[in-house]
């Protein structure tokens, strides 16, 4: 939520600095923050920095924030619309009263230090003005120059004159200068005078900025360089991002997948993994670590998109590691039938006549196998900015032996420059949602070092007064969205206008292109003024990502956010009705119509201001938990932390190596010297809580201290609650809450585990290395996948692959004679960590691949350990004779935690992990606001993603505790007093303790509903024995004029669709 | 003559069924068009009134889908629908409205695939039945509004 819900579309962006409202105090840290880059990871950085009080300068060198996920279609592993998530992210940012987009421009020079920054960016002043820029278009029509589109990834052509995309931020045409003849013709048809024609110019800016944060993304890997596969020479072979924009409905190719040689519909199609990733020159050996999962998505997309497309995938290893890839996975083999083969292809030739591809692969049993496909895709990886070479020169920082930034375990989005920050790809490469997360990390680091200065450059916008519709006649401006094709492909969305202009009360009507656009909003405003229209309904897709967006904009234009309803034309009609042209269209007017009916019964409605304790709970003491406890106070909020046990540091506490080599022991030691010697940090140990109530800001939550290991530094001094260190319970008042829970090992119950002592997880390995308590040993066997990836536990465990390949670094280099087995079924050492998988290899470890329906088996016989296990290669049973079996058992959620959950009121997924908002852009959010989570509470994950967690959880919740105030919902149940009769059905049924019966100061006894704990459900009004409860916005009245206006084309009348009659 | 296109109207909760209902457009699975959808915040607050709303104003078949059980946005309204719809099919049956026009359904934000299928059922079912007659529904009283 940003707290200026009423700043005007488009205002605020591109325009010179000046705006803020007070300067800097001299000699004190700047407010403000430099973000380099306009990608997802630079704008969800940017929001958060200035959704908790700073000042924003996005510098971004292309003429459009979005960066590449603006060009996918869709997003694993839910198959979201890409553009559909990132779009009111990208508006958000553009409309934003503290961020200052600064596009085409390049950081130049970066003098001062931490605090007090100045950047010098160099910006190419735009040959047309955005400022000006209507984005009507006439000025692509008359351009005579066709150049390929790079944004299609040169699939097909654009003008010089462009729109980077539909959907861009600013909004406005762009030139090319490369192609630009200089004819002068756009210059003479502009109706808005924006373009500035003459060479081009470059201007000199200098930012003041208490840090900054290095968000420039990452290049696509180029395959030309390689022989091999003849990309460039074969016209049929492709690349993942070509394949990607083909798949998007308003791509080059409007979702239909086609072969570049004849444009014709391909039956069999291969990806080849790996391209420019693991293999190579030693500095291009990491792994891109979304290519995986980018294939299995584009073949499940594809074959979707085209009927009898058959697709295989060729992979080393399958690399679905993160929160419910695996699943994914698996569904795309079991429910698509995309074939996955183990193999890398050397080579591809081409059949000239056909253009298809023909490629040797080794089968399962070793013979050589010739396969032709008619399209090739190149999964390409992810390089290190193009940039990044002068990036860190300019900046002052260094980077790491692949040419990425460099960055510490402990210190994931720290540079090795005070001050300045990294997040998303330019760090490692990474996908979405854990770019997002860490892009809030950096946001937390970035506002941290100046939390003095938080607020100091806000600037304070005056919300346009709400117009009193009272007593006014319902004027309704009714706006449908073609969505590119996504919806006009379907529906007639010219004759869905004509049929709605003429219902009662619609005082006005028009389609868009894409409504959600900015010049759009800008019309919806000017139109509410125009026409005065008091109700407005947006009709294109779905109100669930869309209606804050809306909602914020007729609030621009004085009305009230609740006078707003939407029909939902895509998700609902035009993408599921696709074959049925005309009925969808005739559907598509009843759903507008059901809109209009309810849009006559909208009233305003208001959020109440209630106030906000700027406090943090931190629910869990091990290291994501300390880390988010540590990074709040640096903030400057107080906060508690509470561990159930009488301990610090949770699993971190068993591991005592690094694979990259750092002192974790000494790390936890100095976490805790921190958190104990901060006075705004209280730290309940033994503690467990006993119940949450409240909402967010105002928590309330009673702790039980069980006496032994309760500690609190600083007692009394500063920090909420009343400390109380002895036994009893304590209850604390905070506005936010962090979850980070941990996680567990699970307890195999198969391998002779407990059993036999030379079996043993890989953390007891771990603890027994560390303590030289390990039996002698010669040969040992690591068994991956224990408890992971299995019908009870269907995910991957993400950590287990590299920990046992450390284990095995660590015994070869003990002993190496020793004789290591691993037996794995793919190796997801994703990201630099496959150079440590390289050494293992290099070093003489034996990786036995198996399959999941033939795990080892362990056996005793005499005092010896027998394990037997297929070799693929070999393809026969092998016995070995090991002395010492480690487990890599699957990481399970803490235990506890449905109970916590409970608690919270918050979902759990199936398999016992916290659930977030959104799993690729709110990755750390719950959806009930206020409360958030990270570390291996949300899922399995790496030392370091645990800390970025931690950190990006603290910006998260900063957003909220660095308001003033807070709003509740609106949109809430009311008792009609007079009517109730007192039963108490509603007090009883509801989970929120939101209804009340009581004698009042009206003297009689009834029910009331306090509208700061009400959610809105409507349960109460169900439960109402005498039908006094309505629930605003969805009120009996309101739905019952929707069920009419659905059956209007069925019923004779002026709004008769007249299709179907049905004659009865 | 043209094949009989039964009206059904479709009470989804916010948060998954409607999510559901998304997802099917998301992924692009195909059903009949015959459905038009109210959203509701929980499937909770759908009570026998606005099902009987709907059959008095001539639809041919009701669905009310909400969460899975757990998974209720709001925690137990999802139940409290369970309860209350149990309730009203008792009633249906007395005032003679078949079975098989009334549905209420779990649909989970993932299951695009369920509720185009739950679609294509009700409209077959529905279908077979053919157009329902709100004036049977005065004889029997109809009582709840
Ligand atoms: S929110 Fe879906 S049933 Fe309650």
């Amino acid at each position: 939520m940003t707290q200026d819900s009423a700043a005007e579309p488009a205002g605020g962006m591109g325009q010179a600095p000046g705006n803020a409202a007070a300067s800097p105090v001299p000699g004190g840290k700047v407010g403000a923050v430099v973000v380099v880059g306009g990608g997802v990871a630079g704008i969800q950085a940017s929001l958060d920095i200035a959704d908790s009080g700073f000042k924003v300068y996005m510098v971004e060198k292309t003429p459009s924030i979005g960066g590449v996920m603006a060009q996918l279609d869709k997003t694993f592993p839910t198959n979201d619309c890409a553009m559909c998530i990132l779009a009111p992210k990208l508006v958000e940012t553009g409309r934003h009263p503290d961020i200052e987009i600064i596009a085409g421009a390049e950081v130049e020079k970066v003098e001062g230090e931490a605090g007090n920054f100045r950047v010098t960016v160099r910006k190419r002043v735009a040959s047309i003005d955005p400022r000006k820029c209507t984005a009507c278009g006439r000025c692509s029509e008359v351009c005579p120059i066709e150049t390929t589109s790079s944004f299609d990834e040169g699939l097909c052509e654009r003008k010089a004159v462009y729109l980077p995309f539909p959907q861009a931020i600013p909004l406005s045409y762009t030139v090319d200068r490369k192609s630009c003849v200089g004819c002068g013709r756009c210059a003479a048809v502009c109706p808005a005078n924006a373009v500035l024609f003459g060479p081009e110019e470059t201007e000199v800016r200098t930012l003041e900025a208490g840090s900054i944060v290095l968000a420039p993304g990452f290049e696509k890997f180029d395959p030309t360089g390689l022989k091999e596969f003849g990309y460039g020479t074969y016209p049929n072979v492709i690349t993942s991002i070509e394949l990607e924009r083909m798949l998007n409905a308003s791509g080059p190719t409007k979702g239909h997948v086609l072969r570049p040689s004849d444009g014709r519909v391909p039956r069999k199609a291969a990806f080849i993994q790996c391209v420019g990733s693991r293999v190579g020159k030693q500095k291009e050996r990491y792994c891109s670590a979304v290519c995986c999962m980018l294939s299995v998505k584009e073949a499940l997309i594809a074959q979707e998109h085209t009927p009898g497309l058959r697709t295989t995938i060729f992979f080393m290893d399958l690399r679905a590691f993160g929160k419910d890839f695996d699943e994914y996975y698996k569904r795309a083999e079991s429910e698509y039938g995309v074939r996955f083969v183990m193999w890398r292809p050397s080579h591809l030739s081409e059949d000239p006549a056909t253009g298809n591809l023909r490629m040797v692969y080794e089968t399962r049993d070793g013979k050589l196998a010739r396969e032709d496909f008619d399209l090739v895709i190149l999964a390409a990886g992810i390089r290190p900015p193009a940039e990044a070479r002068r990036l860190a020169q300019v900046m002052g920082i260094e980077l790491n032996s692949y040419g990425f930034c460099r960055t510490g375990l402990f210190g994931p989005t720290e540079t090795t420059r005070k001050g300045v920050y990294v997040a998303g790809a330019f760090a490692v490469p990474q996908d979405v949602p854990d770019s997002v997360a860490q892009s809030s990390a950096a946001a937390a680091k970035a506002t941290a070092g100046i939390s003095e200065s938080r607020g100091t450059l806000k600037v304070k916008l005056d919300r346009p007064a709400e117009r009193d519709i009272g007593g006014e006649q319902p004027r309704i401006g009714v706006f449908v969205c073609r969505c590119g094709i996504n919806i006009a492909g379907t529906v007639d969305v010219s004759a869905v206008v004509e049929a709605i202009r003429n219902e009662p009360d619609v005082a006005y009507a028009e389609e868009n292109v894409y409504t959600c656009a900015q010049d759009s909003l800008r019309k919806i405003q000017d139109k509410i003024k125009e026409h005065r229209l008091n109700r407005v309904i947006v009709a294109s897709c779905t109100p669930r990502t869309h209606a804050p967006l809306f909602q914020k904009t007729i609030q621009g234009a004085g009305l009230n956010a609740y006078l707003f309803d939407m029909a939902n034309l895509r998700e609902q009609c035009s993408w599921v009705h696709m074959r049925e042209k005309d009925a969808a269209t005739e559907k598509a007017k009843v759903l507008v119509r059901m809109a209009v009916a309810k849009a006559r019964l909208l009233e305003p409605l208001h959020r109440q201001r209630i106030g906000i304790n700027r406090s943090a709970l931190v629910i869990g003491g091990g290291i994501s938990g300390m880390t988010a406890a540590l990074e709040m106070a640096a903030q400057g909020f107080p906060v508690t932390l509470v561990e159930r046990e009488t301990r610090l540091g949770g699993l971190g506490n068993r591991i005592h190596h690094t694979l990259e080599g750092e002192d974790l022991q000494g790390h936890l030691k100095n976490l805790e010297e921190r958190l104990l010697a901060d006075k705004r940090i209280t730290v309940l140990t033994g503690a467990e809580i006993r119940s949450i109530d409240g909402f967010v800001g105002n928590f309330k939550t009673v702790v039980e201290i069980r006496g032994a290991g309760c500690r609190v530094p600083g007692a009394g001094t500063e920090g909420p609650g009343t400390p109380h260190p002895a036994p009893g319970t304590l209850t604390i008042e905070h506005g936010v809450i962090i979850v980070a829970t941990g996680g567990r090992e699970y307890v195999p119950d198969g391998y002779l585990y407990g059993k036999d002592p030379r079996v043993m997880t890989q953390l007891q390995f771990e603890e027994q290395y560390a303590a030289g308590t390990l039996p002698p040993y010669k040969t040992v066997v690591m068994v991956q996948c224990v408890g992971s990836r299995s019908p009870q536990r269907t995910y991957c465990s993400r950590v287990c692959c590299t920990e046992t390949v450390k284990n095995a670094l660590l015994v070869k280099t003990e002993h190496p004679d020793a004789q290591v087995f691993i037996l794995y079924r793919d190796m997801r050492t994703y990201g630099f960590r496959e150079e440590r998988f390289r050494e293992a290899r290099d070093l003489g470890v034996n990786f036995i691949r198996y399959e999941d329906d033939e795990p080892p088996v362990l056996d005793e016989k005499g005092g010896k350990l027998v394990l037997t296990v297929r070799d693929p290669v070999l393809d026969r049973k092998v016995r070995i004779h090991p002395d010492l079996v480690t487990l890599a058992v699957a990481t399970l959620p803490a235990a506890g935690t449905p109970e916590l959950a409970q608690l919270l009121k918050v979902p759990l997924n199936r398999n016992g992990f916290f659930l977030e908002a959104h799993s690729k852009l709110r990755p750390l959010d719950f959806s009930t606001e206020g409360i958030f989570f990270c570390g291996l509470a949300h899922s399995p994950k790496f030392l370091e993603e645990c800390i970025y967690q931690a950190q990006g959880a603290v910006a998260r919740a900063c957003t909220l505790l660095a308001q003033e105030a807070l709003e509740t919902e609106a949109a809430v149940s009311v008792v009609d007093e007079a009517r109730c009769r007192a039963c108490g059905r509603c007090e009883e049924g509801c989970d929120f303790k939101a209804p009340l019966v009581k004698v009042w100061e009206d003297g009689r006894l009834h029910a009331r509903i306090n509208p700061a704990l009400c959610k809105g459900c409507g349960k109460c009004a169900n439960r109402c024995c005498s039908g006094a409860i309505t629930v605003k916005h969805f009120t009996g009245r309101q739905i019952e004029k929707m069920v009419e206006a659905a059956l209007s084309d069925f019923c004779a009348g002026p709004a008769n669709g007249g299709v179907r009659q049905d004659g009865g | 003559m043209t094949e009989f296109q039964p009206k059904i109207l479709a009470y989804c909760c916010n948060w998954c069924a409607y999510a559901g209902a998304d997802l099917a457009g998301t992924s692009r699975i195909q059903y009949p068009p015959n459905v038009r959808i109210v959203k509701v915040m929980c499937s909770g607050r759908v009570d026998p009134a606005v099902v009987m709303a709907a059959f008095r104003r001539g639809m041919d078949g009701v669905l009310v889908a909400g969460c899975h059980p757990g998974d209720c946005h709001y925690i137990s309204g999802n139940e409290q629908a369970a309860v209350r719809m149990a309730f009203l099919r008792g009633f249906l049956d007395e005032v003679g409205i078949e079975r098989e026009r009334f549905r209420f359904e779990w649909i989970a934000g993932s299951e695009g695939g369920k509720f185009a299928r739950v679609i294509q059922d009700m409209v077959d079912n529905v279908r077979r039945l053919g157009p329902f007659r709100p004036e049977s529904l005065v004889a029997a009283g109809g009582g709840a509004r």
